[in-house]
């Protein structure tokens, strides 16, 4: 078991209140979180990421970019924690050939290729969600957590992603706004509504029509 | 007759915090002009001055040719008293969360570049590092202060996504660091341009800077030569940004040193006499320390220099101050017009850059010379190169700022469009740039008292004169706590009015 939430009042920095949450979640789960836009999904999704104590990758909605930096020390910033200080001082003075060797295939794979070393802030929005999950993938670990990573990608590239994820990470938990792709990728669907969970259950016996009441008033 | 109805109107309007404050330091300006002597005591100043003025446009550079060294040197203390104190504040701004170094970096920051040379004068006598230090310390101060508010202020999301794992320095230099790096770059290059005044105006008193030459072509009514002396100095900081490049700047900075020049040889006993005898209050050293006498002798000793000296000085400082600084703000408003977009065409706003250009560039203790043999010793020509200078400045700024105003296209024009639309806009940047310069204006009173204006500084000078450093210790002490206290104020006053904080470049 990764995570557990029993009976919980949960609520951060300004965000939405959730109240009485109570979750497990197993290794090898692919979970989505949908609700409204405002119904607690990162309040839960940082509950989560704090509370585990392994290695976990992290891709916070507004990407969390260094934006004077390129994409290459970006997706870099994922292995940080592998190399000694001075190793990452020296390639971010000079980036090394093994390292762009290993981030490449990552960043091609996601349509980033040609961009590796244009700096972070002069990407679009779809790009910049990219560069943070390539530096989620280079990073690796137990799990993933991602507040809607896929919000200003296109549907070709975000299936390529969730793929990716999924290829990455044994376990992905993911708010999304996408039904549809929340539906074909996770094992398992949590709903949010009016502060507390309205619908936890897998993937496979729900239906679009399922989740509509999430969304209604 | 039939009662008038009594629905309770107002009547009278309401004025914001801002306007009152605004009105409150008028009305304290009013006062000290009350109080201040600003009386032209020259006999014949417009002769004077129109000699001045026909120097100005024909300056004379056939005595300048000789001065490469002079040049190349006054760059050189600026470049090495500015790395050195960048590279020190950058390592202060670290720790600046912590009490006792916010109180360091304020205190030695209180101290104006020319009154630390005089102190390192004391010890080091006429060494090139006497010029560097002067600049450096001071500078540390600042720029820590400047460097953690930028740290501390930039939105840093990549920090919460960094690994498990990953090592403190790994994270500052990859996820903290490079989103302000910009930010410090550019108040880097900026602090050098401070950092050129302060070298040139070393030389005033004796270092081998341009302020050197400026003194003597100004002391023998040499006018023309003084003025291409100042247009030389207007064109290295005009050009700064073509020779001062990113690149270069390493390499600049490794030769700087070598171009000081040697001057008087450091004789280690001047420092520990410096340290352990001289400043120590007089009654301390001649008595026993376990004498009653002693300490009150000690007592009357400090008692007396802060009844006759301390207080006059602080009167006077903070005098000239208040009266600066809405003179200052009301040269600001006055100004930046000139240089708006919203307000003149490319004539005017070229013209209005170049007054504000060569009126900020001029060091104040220059203009406050200039006008001190113009118009005589009184508080007038300090008042007059204090507000001259930082008007400029925050003039400057302010122009910037009006043209970043989106207006609607059927706004009014002219001085409605300035009433209307405009200042109400910039007023609250307007106070937060002046607040800030508040503390600026008080550490420069302090160096006029150098010219004979009897602030704080004057005191300081007069006993650093006559040697006895321990009044002068003394008296600097004061100086120090008066200009924290200010800042303090400045502080809380922005915070009260919820202006911005960032005005790091005012």
């Amino acid at each position: 078991m990764l995570f557990r939430l029993n009976n919980e009042d949960l609520g951060y920095d300004g965000g939405a209140v959730l109240r009485g949450i109570s979750i497990t979640v197993s290794a090898g789960e692919r979970l989505a979180l949908v609700g409204e836009s405002g119904a607690g999904k990162s309040t839960l999704l940082s509950v989560l990421q704090s509370r585990y104590n392994g290695n976990t990758a992290l891709i916070p909605q507004e990407s969390g970019l260094v934006r004077s930096l390129s994409v290459f020390h970006n997706v870099y910033m994922g292995s940080l924690h592998r190399h000694s200080a001075a190793y990452n001082l020296l390639n971010l003075v000079w980036p090394r050939q093994q390292e762009i060797r290993r981030i490449r295939p990552i960043a091609e794979r996601l349509g980033l290729g040609d961009k590796l070393f244009d700096r972070a802030g002069e990407l679009s929005g779809g790009q910049q969600q990219r560069t943070a999950i390539c530096r989620a993938i280079l990073q690796g670990g137990d799990a993933v957590l991602g507040d809607e990573p896929v919000s200003a990608t296109d549907q070709h590239q975000s299936r390529v992603i969730m793929a990716a994820l999924a290829a990455t990470f044994e376990t992905v938990i993911l708010a999304m706004h996408d039904v549809d792709l929340a539906l074909e990728f996770s094992t398992r669907i949590i709903g949010i509504k009016d502060g507390g969970i309205a619908l936890d259950a897998p993937a496979g016996d729900l239906t679009r029509s399922d989740l509509d009441f999430l969304y209604r008033a | 007759m039939p009662a008038f109805s009594a629905i309770p109107t107002r009547s009278t309007p309401r004025y914001s915090p801002v306007v009152k404050t605004s009105v409150g330091f008028v009305a304290v300006a009013v006062v000290c002009l009350a109080f201040a002597d600003i009386s032209i005591t020259t006999l014949d100043p417009w002769s004077e001055m129109r000699r001045m003025a026909w120097g100005m446009v024909t300056p004379d550079f056939s005595a300048v040719a000789g001065l490469g060294m002079v040049i190349l040197q006054t760059i050189a203390f600026a470049l090495s008293g500015v790395a050195l104190g960048a590279v020190g504040g950058f390592l202060l701004s670290q720790i600046f969360h912590l009490g006792p170094v916010r109180w360091f970096c304020a205190s030695v920051r209180a101290i104006h570049e020319l009154f630390w040379a005089l102190i390192f004068m004391q010890m080091l006598g006429l060494s090139p590092l006497t010029g560097v230090l002067a600049i450096a310390i001071p500078y540390a101060g600042i720029c820590a202060k400047v460097y953690a508010e930028t740290l501390e202020e930039a939105q840093l999301p990549a920090l919460r996504t960094l690994p498990r794992g990953t090592s403190i320095i790994s994270a500052f230099f990859f996820a903290r660091l490079p989103d302000v790096w910009v930010h410090i770059k550019n108040y880097t290059s900026y602090r050098f341009e401070c950092g050129l005044r302060s070298s040139a105006v070393l030389g005033f008193i004796g270092l081998p800077t341009l302020g050197f030459h400026l003194e003597t072509a100004f002391s023998e009514g040499n006018y023309s030569e003084a003025a291409a002396l100042m247009i030389i100095f207007y064109i290295l900081i005009a050009t700064l940004r073509f020779w001062l490049r990113p690149k270069l700047v390493g390499i600049y900075v490794l030769i700087a040193p070598f171009l000081l020049g040697s001057g008087a040889a450091i004789d280690m006993s001047n420092i520990v006499r410096f340290l352990t005898v001289d400043i120590v209050p007089v009654p301390l050293r001649r008595g026993g320390f376990l004498e009653s006498q002693t300490w009150s002798n000690l007592s009357e000793w400090a008692g007396t220099l802060f009844m006759d000296q301390a207080l006059p000085g602080m009167v006077a400082t903070l005098l000239l101050t208040q009266i600066a600084l809405v003179a200052t703000g009301i040269l600001a408003l006055a100004l930046f017009p000139l240089i708006s977009e919203k307000f003149f065409g490319p004539m005017v706003r070229t013209v209005g850059h170049g007054f504000l250009v060569v009126m900020r560039s001029t060091p104040e203790f220059i203009l406050a010379y200039v006008f001190l043999q113009l118009w005589g010793p009184s508080m007038l020509p300090a008042i007059v190169a204090l507000s001259l200078h930082n008007g400029a400045i925050i003039g400057h700024l302010m122009g910037r700022f009006s043209d970043e105003v989106r207006l609607r296209p059927d706004s009014p024009r002219g001085i409605n469009l300035y009433g209307f639309e405009i200042l109400p806009r910039v007023y609250g940047q307007f106070l937060a740039f002046l607040f800030y310069r508040w503390e600026v204006i008080m550490r420069e009173t302090a160096i006029l008292g150098i010219l004979g204006i009897a602030t704080l500084g004057f005191f300081v000078d007069s006993a650093l004169a006559d040697i006895r450093l321990d009044r002068a210790v003394f008296l600097i002490a004061v100086m120090v706590v008066f200009n924290v206290a200010v800042d303090v104020l400045s502080r809380y006053i922005r915070s009260r009015l919820r202006l911005s904080t960032q005005a790091g470049q005012a």
